[in-house]
């Protein structure tokens, strides 16, 4: 399995987590379900994990995924207490379209 | 090394269905497809421990976490109003200018070396167990308090208003 992996240069892996990145941000970016939205910074944030893990790798340096362990204890946190919030606006608007609150605007 | 194409190909695909698919249920379903992909990247790195920790927390918990309040909304069909093709377009010239500046600064370093694991044994449990309960083992208690915190605001905004119901 390591011979497989040694030729990839660091650049396509660099180029693949920032792909993935920017179609969380078109998501983010394109559509009105919060669902969907929360899906998206799902993606974002699992790109900057594998990133971090391509270069604990390449340094030989164990931090960067104790790093991605602790990244992943942020987004089960963000996800449960985003999820809550999504199901307080629904009960108040009966919708979750984002669109629909927009008391702040100016 | 085409593994590592293959792979990223997939990853690629289900990401892009999973924000362009209408139905909210099929995007749950499509990340969850991402997400696996994502561990075959860890095993490849031979990073095993965050493998299997992306396979149950990601996988496992959280895609769960979306399907339930999917199923409580009641969202299995396109309930979505569509945003106007303007913003669409607008949202995806962004992405593409960001994505073209990423490329644009990456070109500068002009180094590309190849990636080769140094150190084999880096991903596996006792390592980072080792790493993780000497190095970080403050951030690693606090991490619980921010895990309990998140708990308890869960739960608070969960629970239904006394003075409405």
């Amino acid at each position: 399995m390591f011979e497989t992996i040694q030729s990839v240069p660091l650049n396509h892996y660099i180029l693949f987590c920032s792909l993935i990145f920017t179609i969380g941000v078109i998501g983010v970016l394109t559509r009105r379900n919060v669902i969907v939205i929360m899906m998206s910074i799902e993606l974002m944030l699992n790109s900057v994990n594998l990133l971090l893990v391509v270069f604990s790798v390449f340094f030989g340096d164990a931090s960067g995924q104790v790093f991605v362990f602790f990244v992943m204890a942020l987004a089960a946190a963000e996800v449960a207490v985003g999820l809550a919030i999504i199901m307080m606006v629904y009960r108040n608007t009966r919708s979750i379209d984002i669109d629909i609150l927009n008391r702040l605007r100016w | 090394m085409t593994v590592f194409y293959f792979v990223a190909f997939l990853s690629l695909f289900f990401a892009v269905m999973t924000i362009i698919s209408k139905n909210p249920v099929h995007s749950v379903l499509y990340l969850v497809v991402t997400f696996f992909t994502f561990s075959i990247h860890y095993i490849l790195l031979n990073a095993q421990f965050l493998a299997v920790v992306n396979f149950i927390i990601y996988m496992g918990a959280i895609m769960v976490l979306f399907l339930f309040v999917l199923m409580l909304l009641n969202m299995n069909e396109d309930s979505e109003p569509l945003k106007s093709i303007f913003v669409k377009a607008m949202g995806v010239i962004a992405g593409m200018c960001f994505i073209i500046i990423l490329a644009a600064s990456f070109k500068v370093l002009q180094t590309s070396p190849p990636l080769e694991i140094i150190n084999p044994e880096i991903g596996l449990v006792g390592n980072l167990g080792k790493v993780l309960f000497k190095e970080f083992l403050l951030p690693f208690e606090i991490s619980s308090i921010l895990l309990l915190t998140a708990m308890v605001g869960a739960v608070l905004l969960g629970k239904k208003d006394k003075k409405k119901a």
